[in-house]
């Protein structure tokens, strides 16, 4: 029999986590076994713009020019343009690697060199131009074609790959996060219906925790996946993704927001919607079930460092407080006012020598995130430490005021969080210059335009602040700091 | 200005600012395929707030525009509105 039948059919259910078998412990010693594994559909695939690659032919098949193998043991840097790449060369690698590090699409290449040495990085894989690690380490650079190159089928060394997963730091250096694949793959849990064929469309980078969550959700229970290509219009993925008749989507609510705006979005057919990364609001998730009535729509919260914790089937933002107590397999605690979480898809810990503990003295990782209790349920009330979430990406307004004090006209400044319909939130600065910013309308402008090209030279976009508000002074507090309003 | 006038402004700032080359933008023009991802989209709609002093997406039963006609007709409705109030 099949061990991946043997459980309840989680897609149908209404109620939180009425299935907790989960994929044998067998299956996930490496990910291309499990792939291979019997029952699993014959026709999954996966793709990009550009491509279709069959998953069958990742039993025979390489991007690493078949010679993944002699990368055993190594610390692989994995620093790809496209996310298709990136995706396959994760499946051959796992269970060969010592660690898997994956580059975050956008992160700027100054941190390479602080990433190399932290995770003790000696190959560097990527599918363009090869990159400088400005390292002195022994380094080995190796190439990651964009299709498959036939190759006899080998059974390769099994071995625990580390896997790396970056986020957003204070100071704009990432955080380093380990994790096992039995840490990242403990939410998943297994198809009841096999014979129904389900094809998986994200929004979402595989580089990040969100999109490699639908990754391996996809290769552990026999789906299709259909990833966005490098620079591809919004309209474009979303006909493809309609194309390619997915059947289940993952994203933002502002990714959503975003594709409600599209007359194409009406070509998707949806059954299962998921929504992670941000606490949607109500107004999307009454837009979503109005758009798509037959489709089921779930939101998730899950971090990097804290794993899925739990889901929301209710259609209700927010979630109920018994979700907390709902699940067997996730210790879950409200504390001063924080989300608690202990549980197997917890992340290890962060990767350094000065590396701050990942989890308390009795196991739980502080998500961060505020909730305030309301007639029975929880409601997300932003973050503790002020980290902005721009349509899920995570910013610190510490980074950003650092970047903007670098301007000589500047002398202090403080940036904050805006609300916004779109993305949930903006950054938006206000800045006191030298100068008092009544001297001149002229001066002023070209002042804001010259702290914006700073910050657009130094910053990822979504940490470019929407606007530089100019003011004579901010409000300090007793203790003599510039007061922030965490909210 | 008009308000037409000045939200094309604020689509081509953002459009420069962002490095992203932005089509003609007529009533029929479709918001996704102007180019500009939901990022842009969003610092578009908070500059115009601060500049036209409305939000219409705030409201939660927004209809969300599809074409840039429908996203000019919903502000203009917004500011017409504000006027009145």
């Amino acid at each position: 029999m099949n061990p991946l039948a043997a459980c309840s059919d989680c897609h149908s259910s209404d109620s939180l986590f009425s299935c907790t078998d989960t994929i044998p412990q067998l299956s996930r010693t490496r990910l291309a076994v499990s792939m291979r594994e019997p029952g699993m559909s014959a026709c999954r695939f996966l793709e990009d713009a550009t491509r279709r690659i069959v998953c069958d032919d990742f039993a025979c098949g390489s991007s690493l020019y078949g010679r993944g193998e002699e990368l055993e043991g190594r610390s692989i840097l994995i620093a790809t343009q496209e996310q298709i790449t990136a995706a396959s060369a994760v499946l051959e690698l796992d269970g060969v690697a010592r660690r898997i590090v994956l580059w975050p699409p956008d992160l700027s290449l100054e941190h390479l060199p602080f990433v190399v040495s932290t995770a003790e990085v000696d190959c560097i894989i990527s599918d363009h131009a090869m990159i400088a690690s400005g390292s002195h380490r022994r380094m080995c650079y190796w190439p990651c074609s964009r299709n498959l190159i036939s190759i006899a089928a080998t059974d390769a060394p099994i071995q625990e790959t580390e896997w790396i997963l970056m986020t957003s730091g204070t100071t704009g250096r990432p955080k380093l996060v380990a994790h096992t694949l039995t840490n990242l793959t403990a939410a998943i849990q297994s198809r009841y219906k096999q014979d129904e064929e389900v094809i998986w469309g994200t929004f979402y980078d595989v580089r990040r925790y969100g999109g490699l969550q639908i990754l391996l959700r996809a290769a552990l229970t026999g789906a299709s996946l259909v990833l966005s290509s490098h620079e591809e219009a919004p309209a474009d993925f979303l006909v493809r993704l309609a194309r390619a008749g997915v059947t289940h989507i993952s994203g933002t609510p502002s990714h959503w927001r975003r594709a409600l705006m599209s007359p194409a979005v009406t070509l998707l057919n949806p059954k299962y919607i998921r929504l992670s990364g941000e606490a949607p609001d109500q107004g999307i998730l009454s837009r979503l079930q109005s758009t798509f009535p037959a489709a089921r729509i779930v939101h998730a919260f899950a971090s990097t460092e804290a794993g899925v914790a739990f889901e929301v089937t209710d259609g209700m933002a927010g979630f109920p407080a018994s979700v907390l107590n709902e699940n067997p397999l996730v210790d879950m605690k409200v504390v001063d006012g924080t989300l608690r979480i202990r549980s197997a898809g917890n992340a290890k810990g962060y990767v350094g020598h000065d590396a701050p503990a990942l989890k308390d003295k009795d196991g739980f990782v502080d998500a961060g995130d505020r909730v305030e209790l309301r007639d029975g349920r929880y409601y997300f009330a932003g973050r503790r430490d002020g980290v902005i979430n721009v349509g899920g990406l995570k910013v610190h307004p510490e980074e950003v005021e650092s970047v903007i004090e670098r301007h000589p006209e500047v002398q202090v400044c403080l940036v904050h969080a805006k609300k916004s319909p779109i993305t949930g939130a903006l950054v938006v600065a206000n800045v006191v210059p030298n100068v008092p910013p009544t001297s001149s309308d002229r001066d002023m402008h070209r002042l804001e335009r010259d702290i914006l090209q700073l910050c657009r030279e130094a910053l990822p976009a979504h940490k470019v602040p929407a606007a530089i508000k100019l003011v004579s002074e901010l409000p300090i507090a007793e203790s003599g700091k510039v007061m922030r309003q965490y909210a | 200005m008009t308000t037409r006038a000045k939200i094309i402004g604020h689509f081509t700032d953002v459009a420069r600012e962002h490095g992203k080359e932005l089509p003609p933008l007529t009533d029929e023009t479709d918001l996704l395929e102007s180019g500009l991802d939901s990022l842009s989209f969003a610092v578009i709609v908070t500059r115009l707030e601060d500049s036209l002093g409305v939000d219409p997406f705030s409201a939660e039963a927004t209809v969300f525009p599809v074409t840039f006609g429908e996203l000019v007709h919903l502000y203009e409705a917004g500011v017409k509105e504000q006027v009145r109030s």
